[in-house]
């Protein structure tokens, strides 16, 4: 815990900081948190005389994944696609319309309010907001010290001694406990929400865009900071951003979302350096990159047309289709399933690939038992092996044998 | 509004062949009961026609208020403005009120980083349009009207006939930063800044507004300065970079010479502290410690050294008690740079991008 | 939109039968004695039991209160008293619906004492209103743009003196020098508009509403201050002022319909609360208006009137959120397009 970022301190020269290259899973770790078929339908009501239900804001529609012990998965894509959605159901915040939470082995989806408490330590949240999510009005203390109260878990004389130390790990003065959020900066009150964040030793933190509020040398202070408590803790993360570098850095599995699915889902090298579907190709080219400067000029991109639709009413088929440069009519008709096709590797495409060499015909019209416009093809059946389920299998499709097989 | 909006801007110096805009020695000073907040402090650079500039920094560095400043938005304020601010040979702190309005949209235009909130909620995006247009041109609202409808369709709004009726919120976040920049262009300015345009944005559609901004200004051959903190977007879209700290240039050059061989430790924090979408992921972050310095008490000599790591490279007390000038370093004479460091490419080479760019190494030597 | 305005007027009806019977229990839970108010002091114990038959508080509070709801739905008849009827048809009162009650301390139907004060109260306060929205928000952009100078510093400590003295030591003051000692007005009196032409009517009203307007001005110049100011901080001003707009246009256009939008909500609720009634304006220059009648209802134990008084209250209240939100959606295009 090198870095300090003690505004007031005028120091006479500045502690050394620590470079850290990007984070890398632990081997064979156990699985912490698995989620299955996660839904989250957001009701919306007509505006008539009664308030019926017209449709549903479909914010997440049916995600799995897993998360290992000490471990971290990054969730990516833009606004709307449901990453912040899902953090919430985690932590639940909210209560799924459907699927499992699974952590620790506990399915803790439906669990009722009351008895979520002993949860609530073992799953705490990071928010993207330093200066709205700490409260104005209670010392930094009592913000870090009211979750040892209410979950009983040191004697009162102790709070102090374990808020200051808390303090000391996140890199604050520890003697500032009885100061106010307002007395310190951006990048010195996401600390302090980490702080709160790890009051109770949890297992798994839920990171909400933690640094995309902050100044980008303040950024990278955070980003570091996480790094260690991982390291030192053991923590597991689920990292939910917008800014796919940042993923990248800090996540060894990524999921990529759009429109409340996971469109691929695969270890960092597959997600940043062989993508198979068009929206995971399109979003890492539209980023801006600073070795350009070299070049000079734009970088080649894919164009997306327009805007992401609305998720009350998503298109039919694949969501993706309507802003897809390969879109085929299969792809209006049946909605591609995720695929398994690398050791750690998902998508969830018609016509995976690499980019420039999609097929083209879809690779999974055999095994939704469906000819190549999405029609039902009496010859053929829909392959079981099809099921979405969290984390992966020891077989997987190849993409250039187009066969079920083990690497 | 037929006297001012004809009147235009004071006719041009003759004989001038300066760039289109030239900032001199801009000072902004607010005062306040706790003292003078030095926003912008001495700042120097210069754009011309059909160029992009681009001034990087981060909050509180006075790269949004070097901007204020030159599209006069602190005239009537109780701001202390100093230096020169040349735009076309007319230095526009000299202005009144009313010349300043005849040059403000017209000459000289905006776009903002949130356009959601940038736009008046309760007017329709064409009565925007409209309204922007007609302030400086004497036509009849009709002849506006189809105006707007030609700079919607430019910006590529889709059935910009009947999308002109409707009001900001009806929009996505893309189309509402593509009508602000239809209403920054709408006058033809010889000068467009733009203030953050694509942070508020996704990044599929921050693509798309980037290639617009560099469509349209090919069109318009116009200057454009591009504010941002994203050196990515910098190293894209300009041809110039100004890096900005607590309200001075700290480094200053051609795009591609401060983005491969920058000379500055500030220039260096910001390109360790981004982690990169493609490379190495053995590439290292390595943030810059401490917190942006109060500009109501800027540090004294180099107002970076309290978080710079490079500080016992240069002899003596320097860099405590002297300002550096910000002048040209050992690479070239149009790359200037504020620091007393004596040799920044050699410790660039073997210390900072060996850590942030392993791979880029071997490429550079 | 409609579809709107006919669920909340639906809510707005059931508001005021749930309003009703509190009025009701409210009445029954504190002691009052309204039979000892009507026989007088010298009452036998058996006159104060006849009296309270008569008077129809001998009957469960649920049976009144259903009789009361019989009323307004269908009319009613005072008293209630078939033998009376048939004996002397010329002593009951037909109360025709909506039938609110009947006050025995007046001897009215209480729709008829309504009617007969309500324009008195509401003409006082239209004219307040206008009075103190025009000077108050036009003192409150005022002082906004001249923010931190003199003028600014004036207005707003003036606010601070018209908000700090009480509306009875005002209106006396003006009663008692401005019209009686002075002569600068005639002694301000309600002329109706329909008899004694609009002249007559404004220039009888004008004290008295100067008084009302008063406290409310100073509250207006400050809110509309506030929300000026807050609203040149907003985005699109800056845009409005980097087209190269002129402030007047940035000021009258941008920023008003900005602030007209609180403003309209705040004033519409604050005339609805005068409509029924200024209680302090009223007794002070001894206007016949709702206000004045209320204090008489309480003080006599009036419970008809009251609740008569409490309803028209809670109706115009409800009737001035339902407009208010209306017209913020044609304010808005936000809420009006969603």
């Amino acid at each position: 815990m090198s870095t300090t970022e003690n505004g007031d301190q005028v120091a006479t020269r500045p502690e050394p900081v620590a470079a850290h290259a990007a984070s890398e899973n632990p081997e064979d770790a156990r699985t912490l948190l698995s989620v299955e078929n996660l839904k989250m339908y957001f009701p919306v009501k007509s505006s008539g005389l009664i308030h019926r239900k017209v449709g549903d804001v479909q914010a997440v529609d049916g995600v799995s994944f897993e998360v290992k012990a000490g471990g971290s998965l990054g969730l990516v894509g833009e606004s709307g696609c449901g990453k912040s959605t899902t953090g919430r159901l985690i932590t639940r915040l909210y209560e799924p319309t459907a699927g499992h939470i699974r952590f620790e082995g506990e399915d803790i989806a439906s669990v009722p309010e009351r008895k979520l408490k002993p949860l609530r330590r073992e799953i705490q949240m990071i928010f993207q907001d330093p200066y709205t999510s700490l409260n104005p009005r209670h010392t930094v203390g009592s913000i870090i010290g009211t979750p040892l109260r209410i979950h009983n878990v040191v004697p009162e004389k102790q709070v102090l001694p374990r808020v200051k130390e808390l303090l000391e790990i996140v890199g604050l003065n520890p003697e500032h406990y009885n100061r106010f959020p307002n007395e310190f900066s951006g990048g010195q009150r996401q600390r302090i929400g980490i702080a709160r964040a790890l009051t109770l030793n949890p297992k798994l933190l839920v990171a909400d865009e933690p640094v995309s509020a902050l100044d980008v040398s303040i950024q990278a202070q955070v980003i570091n900071l996480l790094q260690d408590i991982q390291r030192e803790f053991g923590v597991a993360f689920l990292f939910i951003a917008h800014d796919l570098a940042i993923v990248r850095h800090f996540c060894p599995e990524v999921a990529v979302m759009y429109l409340g699915k996971i469109v691929e889902i695969g270890d960092r090298d597959s997600i940043y350096n062989q993508p198979r579907h068009p929206y995971t190709q399109a979003l890492l080219s539209a980023v801006p990159d600073v070795k350009q400067a070299a070049v000079g000029g734009r970088r080649e991109r894919i164009q997306l047309e327009g805007d992401v639709p609305s998720p009350i009413n998503p298109p039919s088929g694949c969501r993706f289709r309507t802003r897809c440069p390969i879109a085929q009519d299969i792809c209006a008709r049946l909605e591609p399933p995720l695929l398994q096709i690398g050791k750690k590797h998902k998508v969830a495409c018609h016509f995976p690939g690499a980019l420039g060499q999609h097929p083209n015909e879809p690779l999974t019209a055999g095994m939704l038992g469906v000819d190549h416009q999405g029609n039902p093809d009496p010859g053929a059946s829909p392959s079981p092996d099809l099921t979405d389920k969290p984390g992966y299998d020891d077989t997987w499709f190849d993409l250039d044998t187009r066969t079920f097989g083990r690497a | 509004m037929s006297a001012t909006t004809q009147s235009g801007p004071a006719p041009r110096q003759a004989g001038t062949s300066e760039p289109l805009l030239v900032v001199e020695d801009l000072k902004v000073h607010f005062p306040t009961s706790d003292g003078v907040v030095k926003a912008v402090d001495g700042l120097s650079y210069s754009v011309e026609r059909g160029k992009t500039l681009g001034i990087v920094g981060e909050s509180g560095s006075g790269k949004s208020v070097s901007s204020s400043a030159i599209m006069g938005l602190f005239h009537g304020s109780n701001a202390q403005l100093g230096g020169q601010i040349r735009v076309d040979g007319t230095d526009v702190l000299q202005l009144s009120e009313k010349e300043m309005r005849g040059l403000r949209g017209r000459e000289v235009s905006m776009i903002f980083q949130d356009p959601l909130s940038a736009l008046h909620p309760y007017y329709t995006v064409g009565a925007q349009i409209v309204e922007a247009y007609r302030v400086h041109h004497d036509v009849s609202k009709k002849v506006a009207r189809k105006r707007a409808i030609e700079m919607l369709d430019r910006v590529g709004i889709p059935q910009p006939d009947q999308r002109v009726d409707s009001y900001p919120h009806q929009f996505s976040g893309g189309m509402r930063q593509r009508a602000m920049i239809a209403m920054g262009l709408v006058n033809d300015p010889s000068l467009l800044i733009a203030d953050e345009p694509t942070t508020a944005l996704d990044v599929t559609v921050q693509a798309q507004i980037l290639d617009l901004l560099q469509d349209l200004q090919r069109e318009f051959n116009s200057a454009v300065i591009i504010i941002t903190h994203d050196l990515g977007v910098v190293a894209e879209m300009t041809d110039d970079t100004l890096v900005m700290y607590a309200g001075r240039g700290v480094e200053y050059g051609p795009t591609k010479e401060i983005l491969t061989h920058p000379e500055m430790p500030y220039t260096w924090g910001l390109l360790s502290s981004v982690p990169d979408v493609v490379g190495d992921t053995s590439a290292k972050l390595i943030p810059i410690p401490g917190n942006p310095p109060s500009l109501l008490n800027a540090p004294s000599g180099c107002a970076f050294h309290p978080r710079c790591t490079h500080r016992d490279k240069v002899p003596g007390d320097l860099c405590t008690t002297t300002l550096p000038e910000l002048v040209p370093g050992n690479r070239s004479m149009g790359h200037l740079k504020r620091c007393h460091l004596a040799d920044p490419e050699a410790i660039y080479q073997t210390e900072i991008l060996p850590e942030i760019a392993p791979d880029l190494v071997d490429e550079e030597r | 939109m409609f579809a709107y305005a006919l669920r909340r007027l639906f809510s707005g009806a059931l508001l005021l039968v749930v309003m009703s019977m509190v009025t009701f229990l409210l009445f029954y839970a504190s002691s009052s004695t309204p039979e000892r108010y009507a026989c007088g002091q010298k009452c036998t114990a058996q006159q104060l039991e006849q009296t309270k038959a008569a008077l129809g508080y001998d009957e469960p509070i649920t049976t009144q209160w259903a009789k009361f709801a019989k009323g307004v739905v269908a009319g009613r008849e005072f008293p209630d008293d078939e033998a009376l009827r048939e004996a002397a048809p010329e002593l009951v009162t037909q109360c025709e619906a909506p039938c609110l009650g009947y006050s025995t301390g007046y001897g009215e139907t209480v729709r008829d004492l309504i009617s007969d004060r309500l324009p008195v109260s509401v003409s006082l306060a239209l004219v307040a209103f206008a009075l103190w929205i025009i000077i108050g928000v036009l003192l409150g952009v005022m002082a906004a743009l001249f923010k931190g100078r003199v003028l600014d510093r004036g207005i707003v400590a003036l606010s601070l003196i018209a908000f700090a003295f009480p509306t009875f030591f005002v209106g006396q003051i003006f009663l008692t020098y401005v019209s009686i000692r002075w002569g600068l007005v005639d002694t301000p009196r309600y002329s109706p508009i329909a008899e004694a032409g609009p002249w007559a009517w404004l220039t009888g009203l004008m004290l008295p509403a100067i008084t009302l307007a008063l406290v409310y001005m100073a509250g207006y110049i400050r809110i509309t201050r506030a929300f000026v100011l807050e609203t040149q901080t907003e985005d699109y001003i800056r845009t409005a002022r980097a087209k190269g707009l002129p402030q007047r246009t940035v000021i009258g256009k941008h920023t008003l319909r900005a602030v007209l939008t609180p403003l309209v909500t705040l004033s519409g609720l604050d005339l609805a609360g005068l409509l029924g009634g200024a209680i302090i304006t009223e007794s002070i220059f001894n206007f016949n208006g709702v206000g004045k009648l209320s204090v008489t209802a309480i003080a006599r134990f009036d419970l008809p009137l009251i609740v008569g008084i409490v309803l028209l209250v809670a109706a115009i209240v409800i009737a001035a959120n339902i407009i208010v939100d209306m017209l913020y959606a044609v304010i808005d295009p936000r809420v009006r397009l969603g």
